[in-house]
């Protein structure tokens, strides 16, 4: 097995996903440059946080046009498996890979703490080790990740199960809670809570693990 | 949409004692310059950048106008 990384200019979180996975949990990585063309044999796509291209424009609308995001495209198409970790969150939205946009939070501030969240797993792949309602804890980290679609789009996705994680106190104004949604086939997963920072035993906060070992049943 | 930096600068003019202020909203500013063959290629290419680049139409809306003779922007 073997879990690509997209780095992108301005990514920071690309090498803690790497220690997750691959020091804290032994799932191989590879990390695959924005500019290449081809992902190789690849068998999940994380597209970690970060200020991809500097978050000019708008966060993720750069990265959208990156050669390496056609492959990533085709590859969720073909119902490969893909996670955006916030900036990453960002980066499928503006693809339009997953619905609706992230938006400055409600009260301006950056947020960095621990938040409390709802696990709805429903059929994302990513999810299927956690309980349905289970509460977890992940950290977040993020100025730009207050959720936003049309009143109509938010009942759709709550219709299907697609609001996958909400926050149990809501921190930053998204509608409807959302922490991260998954798009209707449950192979990719948009969240703005990081896993990668509550796997590592030494620094404690372990709910991140079973989402990053996941992969383990569902790609062999 | 919610315009959080417009809000917080419409209470900091409330404090610096302007309080009338119904609305105040902070955007971006993009100033191009695009060479094309005809009116209509302009107009095509534009609305292209508008819609895949410059806006996000899932939160923002635009519109387009073409000004005749606009010259210059001001300054």
């Amino acid at each position: 097995m073997s879990i690509g990384i997209v780095v992108f200019p301005g990514s920071n979180c690309d090498r803690d996903v790497r220690w997750a996975l691959e020091g804290c949990l032994g799932l191989p990585t590879r990390f695959l440059w924005h500019g290449q063309a081809d992902l190789g044999d690849v068998d999940a796509v994380v597209i970690p946080g970060g200020f991809s291209y500097g978050d000019y424009l708008r966060c993720g609308a750069i990265a959208r046009f990156a050669p390496l995001l056609t492959a990533v495209r085709e590859f969720a198409a073909a119902g490969g498996p893909v996670l955006g970790i916030c900036n990453g969150f960002q980066v499928l939205t503006e693809m339009g890979l997953l619905p609706g946009a992230l938006t400055r939070n409600a009260r301006l501030h950056f947020i960095c703490e621990p938040a409390p969240l709802l696990v709805h797993p429903g059929n994302c792949g990513w999810l299927g080790a956690y309980g349905e309602g289970e509460r977890i804890v992940l950290p977040i980290a993020h100025g730009e990740g207050r959720y936003q679609c049309e009143p109509d789009q938010l009942a759709a996705l709550e219709a299907n199960g697609q609001v996958v994680l909400r926050y149990a106190s809501n921190p930053n104004g998204s509608v409807g809670d959302v922490a991260g949604i998954t798009n209707a086939q449950g192979n990719v997963l948009g969240l703005m809570p990081h896993p990668e920072r509550a796997a590592d035993p030494s620094t404690g906060g372990l709910d991140g693990q079973r989402l990053l070992t996941s992969l383990r049943a569902w790609v062999s | 949409m919610l315009d959080p930096a417009g809000e917080a600068t419409r209470a900091a003019a409330a404090r610096l004692g302007v309080g009338g202020l119904r609305k105040l909203r902070i955007g971006k500013a993009i100033d191009l310059e695009l060479e094309a063959d005809d009116r209509a290629t302009a107009q095509s290419q534009l609305e292209l950048l508008s819609d895949r680049l410059f806006a996000n139409p899932v939160i923002e809306n635009w519109s387009l106008e073409l000004l005749e003779n606009s010259g210059e922007l001001p300054a």
